[in-house]
């Protein structure tokens, strides 16, 4: 009975929202920088990519009609503030410091955090083991964060790139001796000829919600709750039917939902 | 005299235009958002350093090379010439950014190849970021400016060097009392709009993990979300930095002799 009765409202809600959006498509933000495997761009200019996938199968869900539009990272706050996307999808961990400027969905994913090292070099992932290192974050992340909080005050150097493939060169350079970012992120960048070469993980770092944040949401504009709803039915809906684990598959040996 | 100057000064359209200047800046400061600059301060006088001494340094060595670069164009034999205009011809026709990215991404990431260059006492400086920026900004400067300097040689009057050489004066003499003061004279004003010309180049070394003024501007936009004020605040930086640029070119045009030309 509570299941007919949560399936009608969420009938309800989606058909509302269906109805507010119909004219207009909702334009989903993603970083205009390459996060591979999350979204990046192919040959032909195309984005594709588990995130990118997962746009479309959770837009879907909410019958929402999306619109994918490229964003640069750093801005990408400032640009849905501003009206020129509605929603971000780039990854962005829920963390109470963007949440006193945007507002969350439900958490679509969630992957531990590790410091990668080169090769050779003794390190892991604690303030002990970093000490007199010269870590390397990419700007505005969650990672940026506490490298700031647990590392900076022991580390050598904290040094910020604009994008993670930058930050993963000058590993590969080195110019930094770690560098600290999503687990998957990284482990696309060590399976490459060049991150197999010179790196490895060096361990996974000490969990801190209040910085590291509850998980990746679709970020929104305070107060449009029609929508916020919207986009938590598409990811219940994506989660349920299988869907979720379908594009998963494609490039995960194990589900990214977390716990 | 003093009051009468004064009040030559004091037209109506600059009183007018003065107490509009001010009301803006009132505005500014009293509706926009500042409360993150107490935080932020000590890195931002840290940037506007680091612009500063990029755009110092790499204006001297920038000169140094131009110098050399001109004369070879001007007055040298085929196989000083010709290195020297390719030189200039391939650093001014590429973008600066790109140089820099090809220096640090390119140059620098061959260095850890070698073992030995990864042990050796330099190895701390080079895994820096700031050598390449300043040697790409030198060189930068250098390419444009030993393409005025070419001209500034070949505008010296060929008939005061010659009456030089007849007089028997030394072929280094010749170049530090009359070819080279002189030349240096013709092109100062140049020189001066060069230079604000190179400080406004000086933010491309932000991509490279350089932290000037311009990189502090942007993470005080990516910690805080606020656009206007920090951007602001970095323009007015800038203006000042080429107000003291100009100033301070005009200070050293002021002091020499006049530049006389027959005809």
């Amino acid at each position: 009975m509570k299941k007919t009765m949560t399936a009608a409202l969420a009938l309800t809600i989606g058909l509302m929202a269906g109805v507010a959006q119909a004219q207009t498509a909702v334009k989903v933000g993603i970083a205009a920088e390459a996060y591979p495997p999350f979204a990046s761009q192919d040959a032909s200019g195309a984005w594709v990519g588990w995130e990118v996938e997962m746009i479309g199968a959770i837009c879907a869900a909410a019958e929402l009609t999306c619109e994918i539009v490229p964003v640069a990272w750093d801005g990408i706050i400032p640009a849905l503030t501003a009206g020129q996307i509605d929603a971000i999808m780039a990854s962005m961990s829920i963390t109470e410091e963007r949440m006193k400027t945007i507002d969350f969905s439900d958490k679509y994913y969630n992957t531990p955090t590790v410091v990668v090292g080169a090769k050779g070099m003794e390190m892991d992932a604690t303030p002990e083991g970093l000490t007199g290192k010269i870590i390397g974050v990419q700007v505005s992340t969650v990672h940026q964060a506490y490298v700031e909080k647990y590392f900076a005050p022991v580390a050598a150097e904290v040094k910020t790139y604009q994008t993670q493939d930058e930050a993963n060169q000058d590993l590969v350079a080195g110019r930094v001796d770690a560098i600290q970012a999503d687990s998957i992120a990284l482990d696309a960048f060590l399976a490459t000829p060049e991150g197999q070469a010179c790196c490895e993980v060096k361990g996974t770092v000490a969990d801190d919600p209040a910085v590291l944040g509850l998980g990746v949401g679709v970020g929104l504009r305070q107060g449009e709750e029609d929508l916020k709803a919207a986009f938590n039915k598409g990811i219940a809906a994506v989660l349920a039917d299988g869907t979720y684990d379908k594009i998963n598959a494609g490039y995960f040996a194990s589900s990214i939902y977390g716990n | 005299m003093r009051g009468a100057e004064m009040r030559d000064w004091l037209q109506p359209h600059r009183i007018f235009l003065g107490l509009l200047g001010l009301v803006i800046v009132l505005w500014c400061a009293t509706q926009m958002r500042w409360d993150w600059l107490p935080k932020y301060a000590p890195l931002m006088a840290e940037g506007i350093w680091r612009t500063i001494w990029l755009l110092v340094l790499s204006v001297f060595f920038g000169m140094l090379l131009a110098i050399p670069l001109g004369l070879a164009q001007a007055a040298g034999p085929w196989y000083l010439a010709t290195p020297a205009r390719v030189f200039c011809t391939v650093i001014r026709g590429t973008p600066l950014l790109l140089q820099i990215w090809l220096l640090y991404y390119g140059l620098g990431s061959l260095f850890p190849q070698y073992p030995w260059i990864r042990e050796s006492d330099l190895w701390p400086i080079l895994r820096q970021a700031w050598p390449y920026a300043l040697l790409a900004l030198t060189l930068s400067y250098a390419g444009y400016e030993g393409e005025v300097m070419r001209g500034a040689f070949k505008s010296v009057p060929r008939g005061q060097l010659e009456a030089a050489r007849a007089m028997g004066m030394p072929r280094h003499k010749i170049l530090s009392r009359i070819w080279l003061p002189q030349a240096f004279r013709a092109v100062l004003p140049t020189l001066g709009g060069e230079t604000v010309l190179q400080m406004k180049a000086t933010p491309l070394v932000a991509t490279i993990t350089v932290v000037e003024i311009y990189a502090v501007a942007s993470r005080v936009r990516q910690d805080t979300f606020i656009i206007y004020e920090p951007l602001l605040l970095l323009a007015l930086v800038y203006l000042c930095l080429a107000g003291a640029i100009v100033f301070l070119f005009r200070q050293i045009e002021a002091r020499g002799p006049q530049v006389r030309r027959p005809g």
